[in-house]
């Protein structure tokens, strides 16, 4: 069975049965890089209870099979695994993955980076923070564009 | 020509998910926006010209210049903040 390389789902994910789905019947893997972002219980000073993630279907999982086009592209590696969530997510919840493949170690870390910065700063996705004071929409930060600039690629999302 | 709107995130929370608008031939994203601002409070503030705003045509990012084209998906909404 083809697996897919984008998931976009309300459901929690297994690191350990995605890196293993990820490496089955490839024995040329001999690295897997993955990354995992969570919720955090508090954001800018101020306790985060829970998050709202908003997408735009269709664009969303297209921007990130693009951006695993790219990575494919630019770094020697074999295999690539995204799952974002969507809907209500606790503090404490895992947010999203990413697990790449690779004979050797280098382009892996690299490109699991560099999928992390794209997904940042491209892909439509909109977090809506819920504290005892109220939910507020979280602002992008600038931060994530000039991490995509070491890649040579301009974001401009949080600009003006 | 028609154009179908989407709206996400704040944007959609103060104008709903979208619907249809006709716009003229040769009518830029920038001037849908335009179209739009002038036509309540609402739209003029959500879509006010010094907020950042991202765009997509047809689910991919553009900048404002891109030419619209009939029976195009145009969406706008707030920088993002996934991952």
């Amino acid at each position: 069975m083809h697996l897919p390389r984008v998931s976009i789902q309300a459901a929690d994910f297994d690191l350990s049965a995605e890196v293993a789905s990820l490496r089955r019947g490839d024995g040329g893997v001999g690295a897997v890089v993955s990354f995992v972002g969570t919720v955090r219980d508090v954001s800018a000073g101020q306790d985060v209870l829970r998050m709202e993630l908003e997408h735009y279907p269709g664009m969303t999982e297209a921007s990130i099979e693009a951006m695993i086009d790219a990575a494919q592209a630019r770094f020697d590696i074999r295999a690539v695994r995204v799952i974002h969530r969507v809907g209500t997510l606790e503090a404490g919840d895992q947010i999203v993955l990413v697990v790449v493949s690779s004979a050797h170690r280098g382009p892996c870390f690299q490109a699991c980076e560099f999928l992390m910065d794209y997904l940042k700063t491209q892909a439509p996705f909109w977090k809506k923070e819920c504290t005892p004071e109220g939910a507020h929409w979280v602002d992008a930060r600038s931060g994530d564009d000039e991490a995509l600039r070491r890649w040579g690629v301009d974001s401009g999302n949080a600009s003006q | 020509m028609k154009v179908t709107l989407k709206f996400f995130a704040s944007l959609r929370e103060a104008l709903g998910t979208g619907g249809t608008l006709e716009v003229p031939d040769g009518a830029t994203v920038a001037d849908v926006r335009g179209l739009l601002q002038a036509r309540d409070a609402a739209h003029a503030q959500a879509l006010a010209s010094g907020r950042a705003l991202r765009c997509a045509l047809n689910q991919v990012l553009c900048p404002e210049s891109t030419l619209v084209s009939e029976g195009a998906e145009l969406a706008f909404f707030p920088p993002v903040t996934g991952g």
